[in-house]
């Protein structure tokens, strides 16, 4: 593979090419205290990136305003800001169709504007990267943590993950490139998480050094023809589908839609790989079980810790991947829960509904709680809401009128 | 790409069909001199098309893939609409992606192959129709002038939305009676030529498709300012003889009487210094190759 063959060759700004699994795995690691944005900007200066076009809105602009910073030093190929995240996210796929590794952020109104782009970022097969810094999406306005638009993404045909910390920020981007660039895949990731919460608080995230990167991306291994007229042009079809009303023309869509899902479910071997599993389980033998992902999640574990100073007993599960779904994981990581409890920082509790249809017995779901335009999820309140959901008494919440 | 890429192996080549066979034994790519005046002797880009019998769309198609300076390292970009009907019989790589976009695609796709091919010469055209260039578009057409993207912009216009059934659009004429202009058009045609001079093409013609050899000099000359200097754009009238109650033999005649001198199709083109400059350049170099040539031809003699 010409991507292997160039393991050790130095890239455009002298890093060192070096295989993923060793740079990610075995590459010394560096502890630096950093933001969740700062954190994207080291993770894409080590990923061999060809074109990244941003567009300022918050809680991403930091992040895509650094990632400039890192064109300037000649990290990347190329870099400008678009008109919009309509257009933003229509140059991301021009720069794919024409061979590029490409990368872009967005958040809240920025993704909503941009959705006709994904189905057709997956059907065309470009495995663009695009980090979803999520915040409202409402009226009024609102620029504050929340995750509805991580649901509108969902059926697009993406491969969608979503990170609870700056670490698996740093990591998951990384890694998505290997997984969304396998020929058997060829798919765009949104790498989703929750605004502010990751991008703009400080943690300790271990890095890998700074002069080696991503082996680069081979666009001859993808699916589909890269247009760069380098192979040779071959006429599509003699009638466009578009324009054809018979079983044929409805087959073959059916069957190019048919094969976006089946790329993502191929992708399940690669993200279990990469991130050693699609989900991570902390006592899985518990009868209650807290289910959820991004800082619902550390919000779960600090609850986790307060339930049991009370002797109620509590797993954690934090699903990582969310397309491909872990179905078979989730089945198996609450055979023996008699509760589920599945925090979300969202109105509508997109993600208990997608649990509910994937666990045998979806009564034991109990969705919530739900806070959204920004509130924070103080563990005290899902252990409150636990209780009351046991039937136990619970401790009085300010301001929640419990 | 080299033509050497769509050579077929000799074993294989009685096998392969007699459209790809002609397309490397009779195609035209790598030849800088290729036009439209190898139509009818050489394997065309575009062969069949589905459009209505009589389309000056067709016509318009064929002229500008005869006319492409080097088609074995041009991507186009199309948009929906009756263009998107026709990609897809084409003999480059061209992409579709959504309605209106057109113009942000290529921006990509040209940083793209810049990046990915430094020193070497990715043509990008786009070809949409009114509608995805003025209305849907219209944001991503400008900034793409506006940030001055080195590709060629070529609006096919035919005064309305086409190919969804004759709707009003903002290159139609006012007073024009449409669907969604149920008591004529109330505004001026958008004047998107002044537009685009004043937001930073360097090459900009408004004409018709009447004339092939007018046809090639202006796509040719907008690819190479595009290529060297910065955007360009032209728009070609392409009328929808469907929509506007004409007979398919008579497309021809509505776009000469369309480009007299008083109507809104006479020539009219914008060129900035430093594109004369190029044009000029290019032109003198063309007139002495055929000098040469004329020399050579007269030494066989």
């Amino acid at each position: 593979m010409a991507t292997q063959s160039l393991i050790g060759t130095k890239n455009r700004a002298g890093q060192v090419v070096t295989d993923a699994w060793k740079l990610l795995h075995e590459a010394e690691r560096t502890p630096c205290f950093y933001t969740g944005s700062e954190v994207i900007k080291e993770a894409v200066r080590r990923s061999n990136c060809d074109v990244m076009i941003a567009y300022p809105i918050t809680p991403q602009s930091e992040a895509a305003a650094l990632i400039g910073e890192l064109f300037a030093e000649g990290f990347i190929g190329d870099y400008f800001r678009g008109e919009s995240e309509f257009a933003v996210m229509s140059q991301c796929a021009g720069a794919a169709f024409g061979g590029a590794r490409v990368f872009t952020t967005t958040a809240g109104p920025g993704t909503m504007r941009a959705m006709e782009n994904f189905p057709m970022w997956a059907g065309a097969r470009l495995p663009i990267q695009m980090i979803v810094t999520c915040r409202g999406i409402n009226s009024p306005l609102s620029i504050q943590p929340d995750t509805l638009e991580i649901s509108y993404l969902l059926n697009t045909g993406m491969l969608v993950w979503h990170a609870e910390t700056a670490q698996d920020f740093y990591d998951w981007i990384l890694k998505g490139y290997m997984v969304s660039e396998e020929p058997d895949v060829h798919l765009p990731l949104a790498l989703c998480c929750d605004g502010f919460f990751v991008t703009h608080t400080k943690d300790v995230v271990n890095l890998t050094p700074a002069d080696m990167c991503l082996p680069p991306y081979d666009p001859y291994r993808s699916p589909v023809p890269c247009m760069d007229m380098e192979c040779p042009p071959v006429r599509m079809m003699r009638d466009p589908f578009v324009m054809k009303s018979n079983y044929i023309s409805y087959a073959t869509h059916a069957s190019w839609q048919q094969e976006v899902w089946a790329a993502i479910e191929r992708s399940r071997k690669h993200t279990i790989r990469w991130l050693d599993g699609l989900i991570e389980v902390d006592k899985p033998d518990a009868e209650i079980q807290i289910v959820s992902s991004g800082t619902a999640v550390s919000q779960g574990r600090e609850a986790q810790v307060l339930l049991e100073e009370d002797g109620i007993d509590v797993g954690i599960v934090k699903i990582k991947a969310l397309r491909p779904w872990p179905e078979d994981e989730i089945r198996e990581a609450t055979k023996h829960a008699k509760h589920i409890i599945v925090p979300e920082f969202n109105v509508t509790g997109w993600l208990a509904k997608e649990i509910r249809a994937t666990i045998p017995n979806p009564e034991r779901v109990y969705a919530g709680p739900h806070v959204c335009g920004g509130m924070t999820m103080p563990p005290e309140v899902i252990a409150a809401d636990l209780k009351k959901h046991l039937g136990l008494k619970a401790e009085s919440l300010a301001g929640r009128g419990s | 790409m080299s033509k050497e890429r769509i050579k077929i192996a000799p074993e294989m080549f009685d096998i392969m069909p007699e459209e790809y066979q002609d397309l490397v034994e009779r195609a035209t790519y790598g030849n800088e001199h290729r036009g439209w005046k190898d139509i009818g002797t050489s394997k065309e880009l575009i062969e069949e098309h589905s459009l209505c019998a009589g389309c000056p769309e067709s016509m318009a198609f064929r002229y500008i893939l005869a006319s492409l300076p080097a088609p074995e390292d041009t991507v186009m970009v199309g948009s929906t609409g009756c263009t998107s009907l026709v990609f897809p019989h084409v003999g480059v790589h061209n992409i579709h992606s959504l309605f209106g976009n057109q113009n942000a695609i290529a921006s990509g796709l040209k940083r793209a192959l810049s990046v990915r091919f430094p020193g070497r010469v990715k043509d990008v055209v786009v070809l949409a129709g009114d509608g995805a260039t003025v209305d849907i578009g219209l944001d991503m057409t400008l900034q793409a002038w506006f940030r001055q993207e080195k590709f060629t912009t070529i609006c096919f216009d035919n005064e309305l939305y086409a190919n969804t059934g004759g709707q009003e659009s903002g290159l139609m004429q006012k007073g024009f009676v449409a669907k969604m202009a149920p008591v004529g058009k109330t505004f001026e045609k958008v004047k998107l030529p002044e537009i685009a001079r004043e937001s930073g093409c360097h090459y900009v013609v408004n004409c018709t498709v009447s004339k092939p050899n007018l046809v090639e000099k202006v796509i040719k000359n907008a690819i190479h300012v595009a290529r060297e200097i910065g955007p360009t754009y032209l728009q070609l009238y392409t009328p929808c003889i469907l929509e506007i109650g004409k007979n398919s033999m008579e497309g021809l005649q509505e776009m000469r009487d369309s480009e007299k001198p008083t109507e809104r199709f006479a020539y009219k083109e914008y060129v900035s210094d430093q594109a004369k400059e190029l044009l000029t350049e290019l032109a003198a170099k063309e007139k002495e190759r055929k000098a040469a040539l004329k020399k050579q031809l007269a030494g066989q003699a």
